[in-house]
């Protein structure tokens, strides 16, 4: 049983992390776009 | 297209826990593995969505390549990049099975092996967009990527090829399957079908923002030059 916990939190953990790495790129993206936007 | 995405967010969360339920709940105890077969549910609807993803990656690095389009490429990026994650979980529950199964967490066996080789061509698909500064970088990724992709029916069919340790497919191979851990097996399918496409999206869709904040910085350093001569 604990194998199969081990796996089901391992899969999330993968994708949340991802998700999380998507998330920051995205902030960082749009906080560019700000600061450009105000260069301009 | 904006609007959709929450939308179809909130759906597929919606069967992904409808999925889990099935796979934890409902599907019956395998007689001979016990609890530990259920990991089945999410490894192979995991290795069929990081295989979708990697076609979908080869698709477009053909077209990108006959038309130089830079959304296609961005659409190569994302695949490739989630096609990565989703085989990454292949690799990490594969092993986590084994264990109790096989008593070993890996062995060289064929299909491992091919998988493993699989997740590497892509992870330097990956480092090679993201370290290489030259101007010919998404034609030499997507030639790469036409490559990896041979190793696709490798894996696929290396279990009928070559005696492995991995075990043989119970559907189409003369196998019978409890009705609900059929109907279980096609949830999760279609459930981690469903969540790879919707990251995907949203990956190129970061993908396609990234390219307009370059655009935009170029054009800025651009009007900086010729207002300063």
């Amino acid at each position: 049983m604990s194998y199969l916990y081990a796996a089901y939190i391992a899969t999330w953990l993968i994708h949340l992390t991802y998700i999380g790495s998507l998330v920051r790129r995205y902030n960082r993206l749009r906080r560019e776009i700000g600061e450009l936007k105000n260069r301009s | 297209m904006k609007r959709a995405f929450p939308i179809l967010a909130i759906l597929t969360v919606t069967l992904l826990a409808y999925a889990t339920y099935q796979a934890l709940v409902v599907a019956p105890t395998e007689r001979t593995m016990g609890e530990v077969q259920r990991i089945f549910y999410y490894h192979v609807a995991s290795a069929w969505t990081a295989g979708l993803l990697f076609f979908i990656n080869f698709v477009a690095s053909v077209v990108y390549l006959a038309r130089r389009n830079q959304k296609v490429d961005a659409l190569a990026v994302a695949s490739a990049e989630v096609g990565v994650v989703f085989c990454t979980i292949v690799l990490v529950t594969g092993p986590i099975w084994a264990r109790p199964v096989w008593g070993i967490w890996w062995t060289w066996d064929m299909r491992l092996t091919l998988t493993l080789v699989l997740w590497l061509i892509y992870v330097s698909y990956l480092l090679l967009r993201r370290f290489s500064s030259s101007g010919q970088t998404p034609v030499m990724a997507a030639v790469l990527a036409i490559f990896g992709t041979l190793d696709m029916p490798l894996v696929y069919f290396s279990i009928w090829f070559f005696r492995t340790q991995h075990p043989q497919p119970v559907m189409g191979n003369g196998g019978s399957i409890d009705p609900h851990m059929l109907h279980a097996f096609f949830v999760n399918l279609i459930a981690f079908t469903c969540f790879g496409l919707l990251v995907c999206w949203a990956r190129y869709r970061l993908e396609v923002l990234r390219l307009e904040v370059d655009e935009m910085q170029a054009l800025e350093s651009l009007l900086e030059v010729r207002s300063s001569r």
